[in-house]
C-alpha cells in the first residue's frame, strides 16, 4: 500500500487518544467478601479448641523429624522403584513379543485393579503364605524377619507406583513422532539404543509433569504405610498423640510438613521441566 | 559390465491388501545417480525404504556391496536377520527424510555426532571436528550449536544430510528431501545434493523435482503402481518418453 493512496472520510485518527484506566470494582467487591469469609474461618479456629502452642512445640520433635526424614526416604525410593518398573513395563508394552505385552498388560490390570492399603497389607503379611523365602539351595530366611515394615512399604509401594507410572511412560513414548525412530534406526541404532538416546530424552519433557504429579501423591501415599508400622510422619504423630491425646494438634503438625515438603517440590519440577525442554522452546532465528 | 553396487530383485510389498510392489527388479552402479519419480502411491519410496530395510520385502532380494539384505539364505529358505544385524547393515546407507526427522533435543552439532560416537564408537574429538567440516560442507558451520526448532526448514534438511555423510555410507537414500520445504528454500537443499553428487557419491533420489532430475541424475526411473514404467537417461525419460503413462505423468506435472 502507498502511502499517497486515498483513504475515504469519516474515520478520525484515534491513534494520539489515551485509554482509560479501569475501575474493576467487581474485583474489589469479590475481594473483600473473601476476606469475611477466611476472618471468620479463622476466628472460628482461634477459638476452637485447639492449643496451637501444641502445634508450635511439637511441630520439630525428634521424633516428628525422623517420621518427615522416613517419609521423604520412602517417598524418594518407592518412586524410584516405581519409574524403574514403569518404564521396564512401557518398553514391554510396546514391544513385538506377545509374551511380554500380555505380561505387562497382567501387571498393570492386577496392581492398578486394587487398593493400594490392601497390597501394602499383603506384602507385610506374606510371611502367613510363605514361612520362609529365599533361593532354594543358596539362601533362605523367615519372612517375618525379612518383611519389615520397611520393605514392605517399599515393595508395596513402588511396585504399585509401577503399574501407573508405566502408562504415563507409555504416553510419553507414543507421543514422539515416529520419524524419530526412524532416524535412529537410519544411523544404526537398535531399538533400546533408539530408546535410550533419542526416544525417551524426548519423552521426558512430556512425562515430566505428570510424573511430577505422581511424585506428590506418593509422598502423601506413604502415610498408609502407617498401617503396617513403619515410622513415617503420620505414624510419629499417632504415637505422640496415642499418648498426649493432642489428637488434632498432631494431626496439624503433620500436615504442615506435608504441606512444606509439597511445596518444595514444585518449583524443583519447574526446574526439571526446564532442563527436558531443550530445543523446544521457541526463540529467536 | 561392472557388478552393480545395488541389485534389486523381484521384490514385492503389500500393505493389506495394497500392493505397493510388485516384483521389482534393479541396479544402482557405485557413483551413479538415480533418480525415482512418479505418482503417490507409486512404490518409489516403498522401494527406497526396502534398501536400507525400513521397510522390509515381502519377497524377492535387496543385494547392497554384494550382502544379502535383511534376511539370510539357508538350506532354500530366507530367514529374517535380528535386529542386530539388520542394524549393521544399515551403517553402510545414509538416508534423508521427507520430514527431516532431526532430533530435536540436540544442537546440529549433536545430530550429527550422535551416529559415529554412540553406534560407531569413534572418539568424539575427531567425530567433531569431521562434524564441523561436514556442516561447513553444506554452509551452516556457524549454526553448529543451534537446535533444529532454531533452524528453517532448508536448514534442517541440510543437517539431516551432514548427519547421514557422517556415517561415511557408501550409498546415499533420498526420499523427497525437497517435498516439505517452502518453495524458496528448495535451492539450497538441491545445491548440497547437487554438490554430494558431483564428489561421487552413490545416490537414489525420489524426488519430484525434475529439474534436478534433468540435471544431476545419470539416470531416471518412472514408477507407477508398483512397478517401474520406464528408466533411462535423465534426457530420455523426461525428454522424450516411450511410455504412453511416462508421457500422461510428464504433462501433468510439467505445466
Amino acid at each position: 500500500m502507498s502511502a499517497s493512496e486515498r483513504l475515504a472520510e469519516g474515520f478520525p485518527d484515534l491513534s494520539r487518544l489515551p485509554v482509560a484506566a479501569q475501575l474493576h470494582w467487581r474485583r474489589w467487591l469479590t475481594a473483600a467478601l473473601i476476606l469475611v469469609v477466611l476472618a471468620a474461618i479463622g476466628r472460628a479456629f482461634a477459638n476452637g479448641q485447639i492449643e496451637w502452642s501444641y502445634v508450635g512445640r511439637f511441630l520439630t520433635v525428634p521424633v516428628i523429624l525422623k517420621g518427615i526424614s522416613n517419609t521423604m526416604i520412602m517417598a524418594v525410593l518407592a518412586m524410584a522403584l516405581g519409574i524403574f518398573l514403569g518404564v521396564v513395563i512401557a518398553v514391554m508394552r510396546l514391544s513385538s513379543n506377545p509374551v511380554l505385552k500380555t505380561v505387562a498388560a497382567g501387571y498393570t490390570w492386577l496392581f492398578r485393579g486394587t487398593p493400594l492399603i490392601l497390597q501394602l497389607l499383603l506384602w507385610f503379611n506374606i510371611a502367613l503364605v510363605f514361612p520362609t523365602i529365599g533361593i532354594p539351595g543358596i539362601w533362605s530366611g523367615r519372612a517375618v524377619d525379612i518383611m519389615t515394615p520397611f520393605l514392605s512399604a517399599l515393595l508395596g509401594l513402588g511396585i504399585n507406583q509401577g503399574a501407573y507410572t508405566s502408562e504415563v511412560m507409555r504416553a510419553g513414548i507414543l507421543s514422539v513422532d515416529a520419524g524419530q525412530y526412524e532416524a535412529a534406526q537410519a544411523i544404526g541404532m537398535g531399538r533400546l539404543q533408539a530408546l535410550r538416546r533419542i526416544i525417551f530424552p524426548q519423552a521426558m519433557r512430556v512425562v515430566t509433569p505428570p510424573l511430577s504429579n505422581e511424585f506428590i501423591g506418593m509422598v502423601k501415599a506413604t502415610s498408609l504405610a502407617s498401617v503396617i508400622q513403619y515410622p513415617e510422619v503420620l505414624h510419629s504423630a499417632e504415637n505422640i498423640y496415642y499418648a498426649n491425646s493432642r489428637v488434632i494438634e498432631l494431626l496439624i503438625v503433620a500436615g504442615l510438613w506435608y504441606l512444606l515438603v509439597v511445596s518444595i517440590l514444585t518449583p524443583l519440577q519447574m526446574l526439571l521441566e526446564r532442563r527436558f525442554s531443550r530445543g523446544t522452546l521457541p526463540s529467536v532465528r | 559390465m561392472s557388478k552393480p553396487l545395488v541389485a534389486i530383485r523381484s521384490v514385492s510389498k503389500n500393505f493389506g491388501e495394497f500392493q505397493a510392489l510388485k516384483q521389482v527388479s534393479l541396479d544402482v552402479h557405485a557413483g551413479e545417480v538415480l533418480c525415482l519419480i512418479g505418482a503417490s502411491g507409486s512404490g518409489k519410496t516403498t522401494l527406497l525404504r526396502c534398501v536400507n530395510q525400513l521397510t522390509p520385502a515381502d519377497s524377492g532380494g535387496v543385494w547392497l556391496d554384494g550382502e544379502l539384505q535383511g534376511v539370510r539364505e539357508q538350506n532354500g529358505r530366507l530367514h529374517r536377520l535380528s535386529e542386530r544385524q539388520v542394524a549393521k547393515q544399515r551403517l553402510k546407507t545414509g538416508m534423508v527424510f521427507q520430514r527431516f526427522n532431526l532430533f530435536p533435543h540436540k544442537t546440529a552439532l549433536d545430530n550429527i555426532v550422535e551416529g559415529p560416537v554412540q553406534v560407531q564408537g569413534r572418539p568424539r574429538k575427531e567425530v567433531i571436528a569431521e562434524a564441523m567440516e561436514l556442516l561447513r560442507r553444506v554452509g551452516l558451520a556457524e549454526k553448529a550449536d543451534n537446535y533444529p526448532s532454531q533452524l528453517s526448514g532448508g536448514q534442517q534438511q541440510r543437517v539431516a544430510i551432514a548427519r547421514a555423510l557422517a556415517m561415511k555410507p557408501m550409498l546415499m537414500l533420498f526420499d523427497e528431501p525437497t517435498s516439505a520445504l517452502d518453495p524458496e528454500l528448495v535451492g539450497e537443499v538441491l545445491a548440497v545434493m547437487k554438490e554430494l553428487a558431483k564428489s561421487g557419491m552413490t545416490m537414489m533420489v525420489v524426488t519430484h523435482e525434475l529439474g534436478f532430475a534433468r540435471e544431476v541424475a545419470d539416470r531416471v526411473v518412472y514408477m507407477d503402481h508398483g512397478v517401474i514404467v520406464e528408466s533411462g537417461s535423465a534426457a530420455d525419460v523426461l525428454g522424450s518418453p516411450r511410455e504412453a503413462r511416462t508421457q500422461a505423468f510428464l504433462s501433468a506435472v510439467i505445466r
